[in-house]
């Protein structure tokens, strides 16, 4: 073997050997890689029940309720198969609405009621202009009706 | 092709080869960047949710996909310096790495300023940005290490191996999004089957990556010349480019 061939065989064993172990720590850490738990994953126990943690989810339309003369908000999250119910006070991010990705950070009581201390919008991957947005909402209602609620103005 | 490719690794003829490509890829670049900044930030229409706020992703992606796409660059060039002793490679490693590191800054910060509004956060140690955070320490990390030595030789097999090394990073940020719940949202225009964008925002955007990896292509191998003179200054080929001494016309 000549030496380049050896330098080349070596990196490859070094690149190969990182991945690897990168590859094991990923793994190993998984649970605390993950920046959120979804309203399933909490309802099967997988969160940590004494410490706070972060819930992930859509705001489940219509369920937003504001206490007037307070800042007090109390909300649903859900990820379509069950759902979480919320409470807040202070201020929310200019994305939070009904329909949209939010992720709480906070501690379940003994309710069952998530206590936020934090809401942040999670936004999603979609950019389209207004007026197609309308457009979809328009054929969207014609589909179901149901679903006619637009967020707040 | 491995005839050019080896031609290329010699220092005289690649400092040509350069000398003649920057002029275009300058002018390239500037056209680019002038059309997409401004039809990106006026000619395009505001999103339905962020109004003009998100505008702010026609300087973040490509940013962001420029801050990974130096960095294979970097690790490739490292990589070929370690095992074929390249010197144009290990010069050209050396001068991507700030361009990298630049691209990964501006990428978090414009990031940061966007979150702000949006998410209501300046910074959240979520996965994906936290593993852009560890590779700009990467790109740091590497220029420490290039100018920790005073043999050019050898500071470039140190952080050669340090950008070989890290490379792993680099699909951990591209798929970090996707393997865990991150508050940074998914890909949007590398998504299989069609992009979630309409073609109106895409299509500066694309502009705009264009135009910034010709700038990177165009820094790169200006910073790269002079690196790669500096570095040759006793070799026969650099004297002769002086004036009155052989073909001075090729100091532009």
């Amino acid at each position: 073997m000549t030496r380049r061939r050896k330098r080349l065989v070596l990196i490859g064993l070094l690149m190969a050997g990182v991945a690897a172990a990168a590859m094991l720590a990923l793994t190993a850490f998984q649970q605390n890689l993950l920046y959120f738990f979804s309203p399933s994953q909490v309802a099967a126990g997988e969160a940590p029940p004494d410490y706070p943690f972060r819930l992930g989810g859509l705001v489940v339309a219509q369920s937003v309720k504001r206490v007037s003369g307070s800042l007090d908000v109390r909300f649903q999250v859900t990820d379509g198969n069950r759902s979480i119910p919320v409470t807040y006070t202070g201020v929310l991010p200019d994305l939070f609405r009904e329909g949209q990705g939010v992720v709480a950070h906070g501690q379940l009581d003994a309710d069952g009621v998530f206590r936020a201390d934090q809401v942040l919008a999670k936004h999603d991957e979609e950019y389209m202009p207004p007026e197609v947005k309308k457009a979809l909402q328009v054929s969207d209602n014609d589909a179901n009706p149901s679903r006619s609620s637009g967020g707040e103005p | 092709m491995w005839i050019w490719l080896h031609r290329l690794g010699s220092p005289p003829y690649f400092y040509r080869f350069a000398g003649r490509l920057l002029p275009w890829l300058w002018t390239a670049c500037l056209v680019c960047l002038g059309v997409g900044l401004y039809w990106g930030l006026v000619v395009a229409p505001p999103d339905y949710q962020q109004g003009d706020s998100y505008r702010i992703m026609f300087i973040h992606v490509p940013s962001a996909w420029l801050s990974l796409f130096s960095y294979v660059l970097m690790a490739s060039f490292s990589a070929a310096a370690l095992i074929w002793r390249v010197k144009v490679a290990e010069v050209l490693a050396r001068s991507i790495a700030p361009l990298g590191a630049s691209f990964t800054f501006i990428a978090l910060v414009s990031g940061s300023l966007w979150g702000k509004p949006m998410w209501g956060t300046w910074w959240v140690w979520d996965a994906r940005l936290t593993s852009e955070l560890i590779l700009l320490f990467l790109y740091l990390g590497f220029i420490a290490l290039a100018s920790a030595f005073d043999d050019p030789r050898r500071a470039a097999r140190a952080a050669g191996l340090l950008a070989v090394v890290g490379v792993v990073n680099v699909p951990i940020i591209h798929f970090s999004v996707q393997w865990w719940n991150t508050l940074h949202q998914g890909p949007t225009v590398s998504k299989l089957g069609s992009p979630s964008i309409a073609f109106s925002m895409l299509l500066p955007l694309l502009v705009m990556v264009i135009a910034l990896h010709l700038y990177l292509l165009a820094a790169l191998l200006q910073k790269a010349r002079c690196e790669l003179v500096a570095r040759e200054r006793s070799s026969r080929w650099v004297n002769d480019l002086l004036p009155g001494r052989g073909v001075g016309d090729e100091l532009a």
